[in-house]
């Protein structure tokens, strides 16, 4: 168990290099530099120009400045943002807390209707449930974000009018300092009536879209695991018991038919993340993904650069939580079998 | 044996829908077992075996379709009982114990939790009471330190154990009636007789019906009081093992006795010629009319009659006396 643990961090070492220089050179090809971007169509006086580039350092040849970069994280330091000279790892834990809680409400509503619909789906093979179940899920596999999002937006808030259309929470009505950074928990704690009420409603929307394809790709890898188990042996002896049909379904399969789906909802991670660009632009979500958007438009390398590295650097810690976790329920790798 | 039987089976058949079609898996079978009565049914793989208990078990997927004139057991109709019933009888009243040990246990579970499982489905027992059960169970099937193998994973058991540990289970809620689908032969050939023994004392020590679905004559021959013989899904003879292993009646069952080792007097062993019909060969008459030597042209056009208990219920237009085939114009 040791070992594995050792060998599984040793393997994330070569994936963070290449994020480093992946992440360097993208940020470079984007045509135009954080001072074109902040000058626009005025133009700026050349020694202006000279002077705030060397401020930047951008004055180095390439492979200084990715030294410098390079070095930096090694030690831990993501660097400042060129526009709110601020540094990047303060900026990112400020927002990053929106970001978790709508990436786990949205993973929530995934597996909380994912799994039972993947277990429904197989148990029902061939039947409505199932045809219904796969066709939806393929749909929401399918469905651009965006227009997805703009879609719940007209109906639910447009012409419902049931959900807030964007933010976190009713700024007329609420404000309290945050304390956790979750929009839910400080909402309880300020002790304002309906804040929580408001955090709520205001998450609904945002979840749906972003747990859209997490859901889907749960519901299918549940459908297909629980096909194969379900036709087990230990399944027949689990029914030659007279055990009930959910008892034989919900444990004596799912357990089994759990383990390569835990595997797909760690690889979600990713897919929330990077979905949460999207959903939190839609959405006026002011979290990493948002920001991240705003930084590119600002050529702000820094924060691009530390910024991707921070949720890399998250979903990387994600999988591999994920592989202890297979370990856990797997009782046959746990004893090394 | 002259108690009414636990198990009573009449034209017992089962047929899957394929995209080919209906698949006749098992047609027109017949089972009476008695309490403390040890039955073997014989027969290839494919003839049927394991679905026509799996059947009586309740355990078959919804692709199956089974019908029977009568299928009681311990008093009870398995026809038409509802799913919560069925489920009140198999693993109490009716246990099985299959084919793949080492597949057979949930590999997610402790051996502890899938015995305790079965006792806390049917028992009224505490958990103490479970526990201390599911220990006694393990000594019983000679497990050695039961505390700590009911703790273990089934991937940490050998074959033998497993097994082993499948009867414990089979055994928790005292039944009646134990179904045991080819229980050795996934196991070392050294194992099996070891295995084998157990299952018998432990029917002996509790009087349990136990039906034995085997391809070994040879266990057959050492276990059963009688013996059901199946050819491609139907019954084709039944007798008390002793005189059928004297005189076979259905040419399938002379063949099968042929054809042990023990009995091969030349240097090549004998065999029966040709393979068991599959769905697209299945010929007009006789089934084993394509292998059987004693085959007439009726035997391959005309379904062949059931004989009576005299003749072992073969199902045969030229049953056996003394290897002898018997012509019968006065059924025909």
């Amino acid at each position: 168990m040791f070992r594995f643990l050792i060998r599984r961090v040793a393997l994330t070492v070569p994936t963070f290099v290449a994020l480093m220089f992946v992440t360097f050179v993208a940020v470079r090809l984007v045509p135009g530099d954080p001072i074109e971007a902040r000058t626009g169509e005025r133009g700026i006086a050349p020694e202006r120009l000279a002077q705030l580039r060397h401020e930047l350092g951008l004055d180095q040849p390439v492979w200084q400045q990715f030294l410098d970069y390079a070095g930096g994280l090694l030690h831990g330091d993501f660097g400042v943002s060129i526009v709110t000279k601020t540094p990047v790892i303060q900026e990112f834990a400020i927002l990053f807390p929106a970001t978790l809680e709508l990436s786990l409400c949205a993973l929530i509503f995934a597996v909380v209707f994912g799994i039972p619909a993947g277990v429904l789906a197989a148990v029902k093979r061939g039947g409505a449930v199932d045809h219904t179940v796969m066709t939806v899920a393929l749909t929401g596999y399918s469905m651009p974000i965006f227009w997805w999002g703009l879609l719940l937006i007209m109906f639910m808030s447009e012409y419902l009018g049931l959900t807030p259309v964007s933010g976190r929470m009713d700024l007329i009505n609420y404000y309290f300092e945050p304390v956790t950074g979750f929009m839910l928990i400080d909402s309880l704690l300020s002790g304002q009536e309906g804040a929580f009420g408001s955090a709520v409603a205001h998450l609904i929307l945002p979840s749906i879209v972003l747990g859209t394809i997490p859901l889907a790709v749960i519901a299918r890898m549940t459908r297909s695991s629980m096909l194969e188990v379900l036709g087990e042996d230990y399944v027949r002896t689990a029914r030659a018991k007279g055990l009930s049909p959910l008892r034989v379904v919900g444990l004596h399969a799912l357990r089994n038919a759990l383990i390569p789906v835990v595997t797909v909802i760690g690889l979600q991670t990713g897919t929330l993340l990077a979905g949460a660009v999207l959903t939190e632009t839609i959405f006026a979500w002011p979290g990493v993904g948002k920001w991240l958007i705003e930084s590119i438009s600002r050529r702000d390398y820094p924060a691009l650069q530390g910024g991707i590295m921070l949720i890399s650097g998250i979903v990387i810690l994600v999988n591999l939580i994920v592989d202890l976790t297979y370990v856990a329920i797997n009782p046959r790798i746990r004893h090394g079998g | 044996m002259n108690t009414s039987p636990l198990l009573s089976i009449r034209n017992l058949s089962v047929s899957f829908n394929t995209s080919r079609g209906p698949f006749r898996a098992v047609e027109g079978v017949d089972l009476d077992v008695a309490p403390g009565e040890v039955v073997a049914i014989v027969g290839e793989s494919g003839s049927g075996k394991s679905v026509a208990m799996l059947a009586v078990m309740g355990l078959l997927p919804w692709t199956a379709t089974v019908t029977a004139d009568r299928m009681m057991f311990d008093g009870r109709d398995l026809i038409g009982i509802s799913a919560r019933e069925r489920r009140s009888i198999i693993g109490r009243d009716l246990a099985m114990i299959f084919q793949e040990p080492m597949s057979s246990l949930n590999p997610c579970f402790t051996v502890g939790f899938q015995l305790r499982e079965a006792m806390a489905a049917h028992l009224d027992l505490s958990r103490a009471q479970r526990q201390a059960r599911a220990v006694e169970l393990l000594e019983l099937v000679g497990i050695p330190e039961p505390e700590r193998r009911l703790k273990a994973f089934p991937h940490q058991l050998s074959g033998g154990m497993s097994q082993r540990v499948m009867i414990a289970m089979a055994l928790a809620c005292n039944p009646k009636l134990i179904i045991a689908d080819e229980p050795t032969t996934a196991l070392d050939v050294t194992i099996q007789a070891q295995i084998l023994d157990l299952l018998l004392k432990l029917q002996r020590e509790r009087g349990l019906g136990l039906v034995l679905i085997t391809h070994d004559m040879g266990v057959v021959a050492e276990t059963s009081q009688r013996v059901c013989v199946q050819y491609a899904g139907q019954q084709v003879e039944m007798q008390e093992t002793v005189s059928l292993f004297r005189d076979p009646h259905h040419p399938y069952t002379s063949a099968l006795l042929a054809a042990l080792p023990e009995r091969a007097s030349g240097r090549l062993l004998p065999s029966i010629p040709g393979v068991v019909p599959g769905l697209a060969d299945r010929p007009a008459g006789c089934l084993f009319s394509p292998r059987c030597r004693f085959a007439t042209e009726r035997c391959r056009t005309v379904p062949p009659p059931r004989a009576g208990a005299e003749l072992g219920f073969a199902l045969c237009h030229t049953p056996l006396v003394a290897g002898v085939p018997q012509v019968l114009e006065t059924l025909a």
